[in-house]
C-alpha cells in the first residue's frame, strides 16, 4: 500500500504538467481505464481474456509466451493447455495465425498490439472496448465512439450487448435543427453484467499495458532503490563538500 | 583569505610514476586542469551545468555503444530491434531510457549553460572564443539529436525527418537537389536511415567529443568567468595564485558530486518512473512503427526544437515561397554567434548591471519558453499569434542588445569577488 502511494507520487511528480494536456478523441471525453500494472491476478485474468477473445486477429508479436508467463506468474502446465494456441514453443513470440486475406475481410490487417497501449494510452483501449454502438451503415452493424468508422467488429457483443446512440436535437447555423449524438445506451444487453464487463476490459487492458513494457512493474520497484541510494549519496557528498569547503571563507 | 596546504613535488616520484612522466606528462597535466587550475571561489548554482553537460555526454556516449550492439540500422528491422533491445536484451530497456533520457536532459543542461552565460556574461573579452565553440557544440547537438531521433524508426521520427529535411527544399536552385543528396533517395528510405545512423554513432559524436575538448581549452587558457563577472587574475599572492581562485580539485569537483547527485535524482526518477515524461521525451506516435501512407495525427518535433519550429511556422510565406521562415530559423542560430560584439555594456554580470537589462532578458526567458508552448501545439487559435510576438522578442533581445546594453545604467562593480555558495 505505501508502495502504491510512493509510486503514484512519483508519477504525479514527473508527469504532472503532461497529464492535463492529454486531448479527447474522436469528441468524447475518455474513460478512466483503472489499471493496476503491479496486480497479478488482474494480468493473468488479462492474459485469459487476450488469448481466448483477441488473440484469433491480433498478434503480440514482440512478447513471448515464456516471457508472459515468467512475470505473470503462470505455470508452463497451464500456459501450453489454455493459453497457447499457435505454437507449441514457449520461447516464440505471441503471433496469430491470420492470413493475409485478412485485409479483404476487414479493409485492414488486424493490427499488432504489443505496444498499443503506449501509443494510444490506457484510458483510450479502455474507452474503444466500451464504445461500441448499432450503426447500419458499417459493414460490420456496428461503428465506434473513440474510433469514427472502426474496422473492427464488435468482438465482445455477447458479454457488453449492443449499445445504440443518443442524439439530441440542436439549432444549426440556417435556422433549422440538426441531429447531434450525445452518447449511447444501452439496447441488447449482454451475458455479464456493466461491472462485470467492467473488469473484464480493465483486466485486458492491465495485461496490454503489460504486454506494451513488460518491464515496467520491476523498473518502478527499482526506481525506488534507486533514489533511496542516490538520497543517501547526495547526503554524503555534501557533508564532504562542507568539510572540504570549511577553510574557504 | 584561505591559505593551502603546499603541495610537496620534488620530482621524486616511485619508479612506475617516474617511468611514465618522463615519458607522458600526466602529473603535470592534472596539475594544469584540475589541482593547479584556480576557479573563482563564488560559483553558485548556475555553474553547475557544464561540468553535467559533460556528464550527460559520456552517459551518451556509454549506453549509445552498448546500444548500438544490438540496434540494427535498417529500414526492415530498425523499430523490431528497438523493442528487442527493449525486451530481450539484458538491462537494455535501462539503456535505451538512459539513451533517450539523457538527449533531453543534454539540451536541458546546455539551455541552462547557455542561461549562465548570458547571466553573468560568460562570453564577453576575453571569453569570445568559448562562446563560439559552444554555440558550435549547440549547432552540433541539434544535429546530432535530430539524427538520433530518426534510428527508432517510429511513425514520428519518419514525419519527423519528413518535415524537417524537406525544409532544406525551399533553398532556390538548388533545394530540390540538395534534399535528395541528403536523404540519398527520393523520399525518406533505408538509405537516409543508414547514413543518419553513420553519421549520429560516428562523425557527429567525434566532433562533438573535439569540439568539448576546445572548449574547455580555451576555458582554461583564459580562466572562468564567474557570477560577479570580475577577472580573478588581476589580484594575485606573491605566488601568482589569484586571491580569489581555489583549486578546481577538491574544491569544486567535491562541490561538483553534490551537484551531480541532485541531477541524478531528477534524471533516474524520469528514466525508473516517466521515462516517456507524458509524450515529451518519448512520443507516443513514436510507438507506431513508420508508415509511409499513414501521417501522426499531428506533427511536431521533440520538446527541444519546437522554439525553433514554431519560428519556422511563424513566418508566412512570401513571394511564393516558404524559404523566410526557414531562414530566420537559421539566423535564430546564428545571431547567438554574435552575442560577445552585440552586448555593449561596462559591466558583465547581471548584478552590477540596470534594469532594462534585466527586464530585457526576462521578456527573452519568456518568449523563449512561449515559443517552445506554441511549437508543440497544432498551428491553430492563438498560438500562431504568439508565435509572432516571441520570434519578434527573440530577435529584439539581440538585435537591439547594443543600444539597450549602452544606455542601461551600472552599479559599481567590486575590487573582490562577493562571498562564495
Amino acid at each position: 500500500m505505501l508502495k502504491r502511494w510512493v509510486l503514484l507520487a512519483a508519477s504525479w511528480a514527473f508527469v504532472g504538467l503532461p497529464v492535463a494536456a492529454v486531448a479527447e478523441e474522436g469528441g468524447f471525453a475518455l474513460m478512466h481505464a483503472g489499471t493496476d500494472i503491479d496486480n497479478l491476478e488482474s494480468l493473468q485474468r488479462g492474459a485469459r481474456n487476450f488469448m481466448n477473445y483477441c488473440s484469433g486477429c491480433h498478434s503480440l508479436k514482440y512478447l513471448r509466451y515464456n516471457r508472459m508467463a515468467e512475470d505473470l506468474k503462470i505455470p508452463e502446465a497451464e500456459l501450453a493447455a489454455n493459453l497457447m494456441f499457435t505454437t507449441d514453443k514457449a520461447f516464440d513470440t505471441i503471433n496469430v495465425a491470420m492470413p493475409a486475406e485478412s485485409e479483404v475481410w476487414f479493409g485492414k490487417q488486424p493490427p499488432d498490439l504489443s505496444l498499443i497501449a503506449r501509443a494510444r494510452g490506457t484510458d483510450y483501449l479502455y474507452s474503444f472496448l466500451h464504445g461500441f454502438y448499432a450503426d447500419k451503415t458499417r459493414p460490420w452493424g456496428v461503428n465506434n465512439l473513440y474510433l469514427p468508422a472502426a474496422a473492427m467488429p464488435h468482438v465482445l457483443q455477447a458479454q457488453q450487448g449492443l449499445q445504440k446512440p443518443v442524439f439530441k436535437s440542436e439549432p444549426d447555423e440556417k435556422g433549422g435543427a440538426r441531429m447531434v449524438m450525445t452518447g449511447v445506451e444501452m439496447m441488447t444487453p449482454g451475458a455479464m453484467k456493466p461491472e462485470e464487463y467492467d473488469q473484464f476490459v480493465r483486466d485486458l487492458v492491465n495485461f496490454l499495458d503489460y504486454a506494451g513494457e513488460p518491464i515496467k512493474s520491476r523498473r518502478q520497484a527499482l526506481g525506488l532503490w534507486v533514489t533511496l541510494f542516490l538520497l543517501v549519496f547526495f547526503a554524503f557528498a555534501y557533508l564532504l563538500k562542507k568539510e572540504y569547503w570549511k577553510d574557504i571563507h | 583569505m584561505a591559505s593551502f596546504p603546499e603541495i610537496p613535488d620534488s620530482g621524486e616520484r616511485s619508479g612506475f610514476s617516474q617511468w611514465i612522466n618522463e615519458r607522458l606528462p600526466v602529473a603535470a597535466f592534472w596539475k594544469k586542469h584540475l589541482s593547479e587550475y584556480y576557479a573563482p571561489k563564488n560559483f553558485n548554482f548556475w555553474y553547475f551545468f557544464g561540468g553535467l553537460a559533460i556528464l550527460v555526454l559520456v552517459n551518451q556516449l556509454i549506453t549509445g555503444i552498448f546500444l548500438t550492439m544490438s540496434y540494427k540500422p535498417t529500414a526492415a528491422e530498425a523499430f523490431a530491434s528497438v523493442e528487442y533491445i527493449m525486451r530481450d536484451v539484458r538491462w537494455g530497456w535501462l539503456l535505451r531510457y538512459m539513451h533517450s533520457t539523457g538527449a533531453s536532459a543534454f539540451f536541458i543542461v546546455i539551455y541552462l549553460h547557455m542561461f549562465r552565460a548570458l547571466l553573468y556574461g560568460s562570453h564577453r573579452k576575453p571569453r569570445e572564443l568559448i562562446w563560439i565553440f559552444g554555440c558550435l557544440i549547440f549547432v552540433l547537438l541539434m544535429a546530432e539529436a535530430f539524427m538520433g531521433y530518426v534510428l527508432p524508426w517510429g511513425n514520428m521520427s519518419y514525419w519527423g525527418a519528413q518535415v524537417i529535411v524537406s525544409l532544406f527544399s525551399s533553398l532556390p536552385y538548388i533545394g530540390q537537389s540538395l534534399v535528395e543528396w541528403i536523404r540519398g533517395d527520393y523520399y525518406i528510405a533505408d538509405a537516409t536511415l543508414n547514413r543518419f545512423f553513420a553519421l549520429h554513432v560516428a562523425a557527429l559524436p567525434l566532433a562533438l567529443v573535439f569540439l568539448v575538448v576546445v572548449h574547455l581549452a580555451a576555458l582554461h587558457e583564459v580562466g572562468s568567468n564567474n557570477p560577479d563577472g570580475i577577472e580573478i587574475k588581476k589580484l594575485k599572492d606573491a605566488k601568482g595564485i589569484p586571491l580569489d581562485g581555489i583549486p578546481f580539485h577538491p574544491y569544486y569537483t567535491v562541490k561538483d558530486l553534490v551537484g551531480t547527485a541532485g541531477f541524478l535524482l531528477i534524471f533516474c526518477g524520469i528514466i525508473f518512473f516517466a521515462p516517456t515524461f507524458g509524450g515529451l521525451f518519448l512520443e507516443e506516435p513514436n510507438f507506431e512503427p513508420a508508415n509511409a501512407l499513414q501521417t501522426p495525427p499531428h506533427i511536431a518535433p521533440v520538446w527541444y526544437f519546437t522554439p525553433y519550429y514554431a519560428m519556422l511556422r511563424a513566418v508566412p510565406s512570401f513571394l511564393g515561397t516558404q524559404v523566410w521562415g526557414v531562414l530566420v530559423m537559421g539566423a535564430a542560430i546564428v545571431i547567438l554567434f554574435f552575442v560577445p560584439w552585440l552586448d555593449r555594456s561596462p559591466v558583465k554580470s547581471i548584478r552590477y548591471r540596470g534594469p532594462i537589462f534585466k527586464l530585457a532578458l526576462a521578456v527573452f526567458v519568456v518568449a523563449f519558453v512561449m515559443l517552445g508552448v506554441c511549437g508543440m501545439k497544432p498551428p491553430s487559435g492563438i498560438y500562431p499569434q504568439l508565435a509572432k510576438i516571441g520570434t519578434f522578442l527573440y530577435f529584439a533581445f539581440f538585435l537591439l542588445m547594443p543600444w539597450y546594453t549602452r544606455i542601461d545604467s551600472v552599479k559599481p562593480v567590486p575590487e573582490r569577488v562577493t562571498g562564495h555558495a
